[in-house]
């Protein structure tokens, strides 16, 4: 254990550390945040309107679409979901080269990061739509709802705090994906914890990167339960 | 006038096919508040679901006005819905909008002008008595109050039809009281035609003209709820009519053919008191097993279950001496035994299922 701290922790490392963590980290978490931040919001833009074509276009759904396009994209969702982010990243470095140029730097990990979370929050909003009261859709179809205004009228806006909960599990998740953009020379806490604490062998600096990505994600976490929270107006007494 | 022909439905289920409907003839006159009753499995909501084809009739024709609407484009068919409108049983309000905003909601999907919208809603919410509660969301309103923002929402696109789907089975007997005056009078103010789905007889009672008794998918017995309720003759309207006297018998353990049904009418409540000048004139005192009566402008409607003691003379005695009442009936009560078994039966028959 001594052997340990004296070769990980010792005060030339720690100094080493104390640099680090005032000259790069601010950097890298901002750099952390936007990677974050923009992943999420691509992979909702996709994962949003096929959550709801999961729900709307089933068997049983208010616009039934063919079996073969549903059993389609189920078994794709399926598919990108049971990849492992790293092999991704690999796999898909031609199409990111061939979207942004190049296949590395923030853009390198951002393209993957969202291939790899749409089909998770896809089925997410999948989850929240499902849970609505069925008795709700009849009485849109019931008024003359064509599929649309269910939707937009009526879908969405019941769900809304439950979607904002699937969305804060999605943000909170996709953190901790961009760790791995480091493997493609990303910025960020990732990979300034495998750069310089797990090359130089200086743990000082991977504890500093835990600690900020903790903070981050109790953060976001507190934010989006508040949010789910206030936005419900199922809750009596408000 | 909404007519239905020969109507049937049948599902397919996983143990096969279940028909719903059989062959139902109904024919509803604008301006009826038309009850619709039937135990729980009779196919009534089914039944109120083909009215506005949320389910499609397996056989047979619904027309509103001559309009086959089973052969509505899907347009027409939306637009359809926004004449003949519906409130629910668990009253189906949007959680997450308040009560301006649910009542909006049919005019958003006609896209009417926002600002017309909203005034459309407020004088609704004053027509329903909710004028305080614009901006309180539906968690924070009572169930009465909750059934009339959707009673609101219903009327919003001045229908032709309200479809009311067991409105009232979920409210208390006084807030369902308050229901049932605000549907009559919103059939007899904005003369909407209203259909009453219910299992309970007092729902029909209080508001329906007409009365259509619905048992296993076909209707046994139709007409004028006055009718119908002095004089019923299919099996299960009776056992509708009367679920209390059959309950008394048993506690009375009175042999059956000891028995006389009293029906009521529209005789004169003041006149007599028949039952005490019974017992003064003939020297006969009946036990009342169970009654079943209301007094509408001063004439009594309803029935009246007695057992007669003393043997068969007795009874024809009795007998005689109350049918001289005017607007009285009585029958010798001899099926009865045979309606306890059947339900004895439908009983067992519902606990081992």
């Amino acid at each position: 254990m001594a052997e340990y701290f004296a070769r990980y922790f010792n005060d030339k490392k720690m100094a080493d550390a104390w640099v680090l963590i005032q000259e790069d980290f601010l950097s890298a978490t901002w750099s952390t945040l936007y990677i974050t931040l923009m992943s999420t919001l691509f992979a909702i833009l996709i994962g949003l309107p096929l959550g709801i074509l999961l729900v709307t276009g089933d068997d049983k759904g208010i616009h039934p679409l063919p079996r073969g396009l549903m059993t389609f994209l189920n078994w794709l969702i399926n598919l990108l979901r049971s990849a492992p982010f790293i092999i991704l990243i690999v796999l898909l470095m031609p199409f990111t080269r061939m979207m942004l140029g190049s296949a590395v730097g923030d853009g390198g990990v951002i393209v993957p990061l969202v291939i790899a979370a749409f089909p998770f929050v896809a089925r997410l909003v999948e989850g929240s739509l499902r849970e609505l009261n069925p008795n709700i859709i009849e009485m849109a179809q019931s008024s003359g709802a064509n599929t649309w205004q269910t939707v937009f009228h009526v879908m969405l806006p019941e769900s809304v705090p439950s979607l904002i909960t699937a969305f804060t599990t999605a943000i909170t998740t996709i953190l901790g994906y961009t760790a791995m953009s480091g493997a493609v020379g990303g910025g960020g806490l990732g990979n300034l914890a495998i750069a310089q604490g797990q090359q130089r062998s200086n743990h000082a600096v991977l504890l500093a990167a835990l600690i900020i990505l903790v903070i981050l994600v109790q953060i976001l976490q507190t934010f989006g339960t508040w949010l789910a929270k206030k936005s419900d107006k199922r809750l009596k007494n408000r | 006038m909404i007519e239905i022909c020969n109507l049937s439905k049948s599902f397919t289920t996983a143990g096969g096919t279940v028909d719903a409907l059989r062959n139902v003839n109904l024919t509803i006159r604008d301006g009826d508040v038309y009850g619709i009753i039937g135990m729980s499995g009779a196919g009534k909501s089914t039944l109120v679901r083909c009215i506005n084809m949320l389910e499609r009739p397996t056989e047979g024709t619904v027309l509103l006005d001559g309009v086959n609407l089973g052969t509505l484009s899907k347009k027409k068919m939306q637009e359809m819905r926004h004449h003949v409108t519906m409130i629910f049983q668990s009253f189906n309000l949007l959680m997450q909008r308040n009560c301006l905003q649910n009542i909006m909601l049919p005019l958003k999907l006609i896209h009417m002008p926002k600002d017309q919208a909203q005034k459309r809603a407020e004088e609704l919410l004053n027509t329903v008595g909710m004028s305080d509660k614009a901006k309180a969301y539906p968690a924070q309103l009572s169930g009465g109050q909750q059934q009339r923002i959707a009673i609101a929402r219903a009327l919003a696109t001045d229908p032709r039809v309200l479809l009311c789907d067991e409105a009232t089975s979920a409210l208390d007997p006084k807030t369902t009281q308050d229901i049932l005056s605000l549907i009559r009078e919103i059939n007899q103010k904005l003369g909407i035609t209203v259909i009453v789905i219910t299992h309970q007889m007092s729902v029909v009672q209080e508001i329906c003209n007409r009365v259509a008794i619905l048992e296993n998918g076909s209707v046994v017995e139709e007409g004028d709820v006055s009718e119908v309720f002095s004089n019923p003759q299919a099996r299960a309207t009776k056992r509708l009519v009367y679920p209390d006297m059959a309950a008394g018998m048993d506690s009375f353990g009175a042999p059956h053919q000891q028995m006389i049904r009293l029906v009521f009418q529209g005789a004169e409540a003041a006149a007599k008191p028949l039952i005490a000048s019974m017992a003064i004139d003939c020297r006969i005192a009946a036990n009342i097993l169970s009654a079943a009566t209301r007094t509408l402008d001063g004439k009594v409607y309803g029935t009246m279950l007695l057992n007669i003691p003393g043997g068969p003379e007795q009874l024809a005695k009795a007998a005689q001496y109350l049918s001289q009442t005017p607007d009285v009936r009585v029958q010798i009560e001899s099926e009865y035994a045979g309606l306890q078994e059947e339900k004895r039966q439908a009983q067992s028959g519902e606990a081992t299922a």
